[in-house]
């Protein structure tokens, strides 16, 4: 097993190394002088050539690009422009209210997705089948931007039953905190909850059929107890991995929900970044997620190996 | 003449089988009527008799649905419904080019890696791992963001990131096609490698990739209605489903019906790429599960 997640992270180390140099190359093509930009109005030749030295603008780009490189490696992402924090500062004080908000849309999407696929893989092809397969499908197919707005214009406007915008940390007040995330949450489950229902259900078809499901109704065992105890768990083992690397799309939903709720995330940190032109915010977010995104699938991997009894020995 | 010769020659070609497969399901004709619902109206939009969809009316501002404006209008009074048609053609337009451009980039270098293997695989199949890593969204407007907001540069930006799904497809099939009989009796009998792709590989390995591009096409269109909400795709005040969104999220106390539509018809749009794309799956998967 160590020999196996070693092998696992050596082959990361060159995909990573991909990765930033794709995040330090976006900054190359960009038109225009970085310098000029950070120097102010006043563009004081002294500081000029100052800025220049201590971020080696004038040395070779291969040159530039190890220099950034070991900067990152030790956790120095650069600069904001807009506000002249340090981008690791930025990314650690906004992370913690994604991953609240990542981990409660995964608990809506676990809640809804596993039964539906559960029970549309054991009543398949009759109406319950039907009903959830719709389900998925329109939660594949709805922008849940859209999806928030509606909700607001429900919850929100019409109803008043949930603020429409603004977070409260779980430190402060965890009930608020619950709250003010329950939409935000509800919006971003429901897309992942389609492809995790989707995923159950052609895992759970293949294990019904298998031989050992047979074999335990065959010892007269009760359907519950085949269904939970001997598919349900074997149908986990693929639908876990599938778990970890919608990760990706958690992130990529967070950018908008957080938007649309005025949540102050990783998300609404990027949009903000594109849009002042901070690119050192951009470049340090798509690095963190790439490298965070890696780590996900070699726990994906591990986990898969330690779930499923036939892998542990090769 | 043996019966075997005319039973070969009676049995419905693949494509036939196909093709009946598919039209003997339902919710994929369903997704073609859709589909084909959205195509004509947004080649049609020119011709339609709608008012233009940038044309403002200080005396029409954010009307309800009525006969003069059947959609309602807008918070600077224009015409939903105009800037819905013409919002169409944005959709469509960016959700097939962005497609074409990550297939016309994907495949070839999928066949390189898998035909050629060695240190073109491992060069190729690592960039692809490095552009999986980062989140599809994400990637997609860090892009948009270093490109310039525009909606062909969101396009680029849409299609550079769905193009490492293309690339491990049609590695993965073009080294499954690879193992076959037929390949080695070509490669036997003195094909080179320029036909042996043309003429073997990229036959067959066209069916799997045509399901993805169906259901990438759904992908693209929301991710182009996702950075057009953001202000990166479509630019005002051409009109673009996304970007209507944008402004009608703050109004959605007075007009609701502004986010009513734009939304209905994204969701339409991709239900119907994906239900024909689930159909062509279907229908040309052998393996029936």
């Amino acid at each position: 097993m160590l020999g196996f997640i070693l092998r696992r992270l050596l082959i990361a180390v060159p995909t990573i190394l991909m990765i930033s140099m794709f995040v330090f190359g976006m900054q190359k093509l960009l038109p225009g002088d970085p310098v000029l930009a950070m120097a102010g109005e006043e563009r004081d030749p002294a500081t000029l050539t100052f800025l220049r030295q201590k971020y080696h603008l004038n040395d070779p780009i291969p040159v530039q690009y190890a220099h950034w490189l070991l900067d990152a490696a030790q956790g120095d992402l650069g600069i904001s422009l807009r506000n002249n924090q340090p981008v690791a500062q930025l990314i650690e004080e906004k992370l913690p209210v994604t991953i609240q908000l990542s981990i409660m849309a995964l608990i809506v999407a676990l809640v809804i997705g596993i039964p539906t696929g559960v029970l549309s893989a054991y009543r398949r092809n009759t109406w319950v089948d039907w009903i959830s397969n719709v389900f998925a499908l329109s939660g594949l197919s709805i922008p849940n931007f859209w999806l928030g707005i509606m909700l607001i214009l429900l919850v929100s406007v019409r109803l008043g039953w949930l603020p429409a915008s603004g977070y409260v940390s779980p430190w402060v007040d965890p009930l608020k905190s619950i709250e003010t995330m329950l939409m935000p949450a509800f919006v971003l489950g429901t897309s992942i909850s389609a492809s995790l229902m989707r995923h159950t259900r052609s895992a759970m078809l293949g294990v019904l059929k298998s031989d050992y499901v047979r074999t335990a109704r065959a010892k007269g065992l009760p359907e519950k107890t085949v269904l939970v105890k001997h598919a349900l768990r074997n149908a986990m083992v693929p639908v876990v991995t599938v778990t970890t690397l919608l990760f990706g799309e958690l992130l990529g939903g967070a950018v908008l929900t957080e938007q649309i709720f005025t949540i102050p995330g990783f998300g609404k940190l990027v949009v903000d970044a594109v849009f002042s032109r901070d690119y050192a915010v951009v470049q340090g977010i798509v690095l963190c997620t790439a490298v965070a995104f890696i780590g996900m699938n070699l726990l994906a991997d591990i986990a898969y190996r330690l779930l499923n009894p036939r892998m542990r020995n090769q | 003449m043996s019966a075997a010769a005319t039973d070969i020659a009676t049995l419905p070609k693949r494509e036939n089988r196909a093709w009946k497969k598919l039209r003997a399901n339902p919710a994929a004709l369903f997704g073609f009527v859709l589909v084909a619902f959205f195509i004509i109206i947004a080649v049609a939009a020119p011709i339609l008799p709608i008012d233009s969809p940038i044309k403002t009316s200080w005396s029409a501002i954010r009307k309800a649905p009525s006969a003069a404006h059947w959609l309602g209008t807008d918070d600077i009074g224009r015409d939903i419904l105009s800037r819905m048609i013409w919002g169409a053609r944005a959709s469509l337009l960016a959700g097939v080019i962005s497609v074409a451009i990550a297939v016309a980039l994907g495949v070839p270098l999928g066949v390189a890696a898998g035909y050629l293997r060695g240190w073109t695989d491992a060069a190729i199949s690592r960039m692809t791992e490095a552009l999986l890593a980062a989140p599809f969204l994400i990637l997609a407007i860090a892009l948009a963001a270093f490109l310039g907001p525009s909606l062909s540069n969101a396009m680029i930006a849409i299609g550079l990131s769905a193009m490492p799904v293309f690339i491990r497809l049609a590695r993965a099939q073009t080294m499954d096609v690879l193992t076959e009989d037929y390949v080695e009796s070509a490669h036997a009998v003195g094909v080179g490698p320029g036909a042996l792709v043309w003429r073997y590989i990229l036959p067959n390995i066209f069916p799997p990739i045509l399901v993805q591009a169906t259901l990438t096409i759904a992908t693209a269109i929301i991710a182009e209605a996702s950075l057009s909400f953001l202000g990166l795709g479509q630019q005002p005040p051409a009109p673009s489903w996304g970007s209507m969104l944008n402004v009608a999220k703050n109004f959605l106390d007075q007009a609701p019906w502004m986010a009513l539509w734009p939304g209905l018809a994204i969701f339409l749009v991709v239900l119907g790429f994906n239900l024909v794309g689930d159909g062509l799956r279907d229908a040309l998967d052998p393996r029936d599960i």
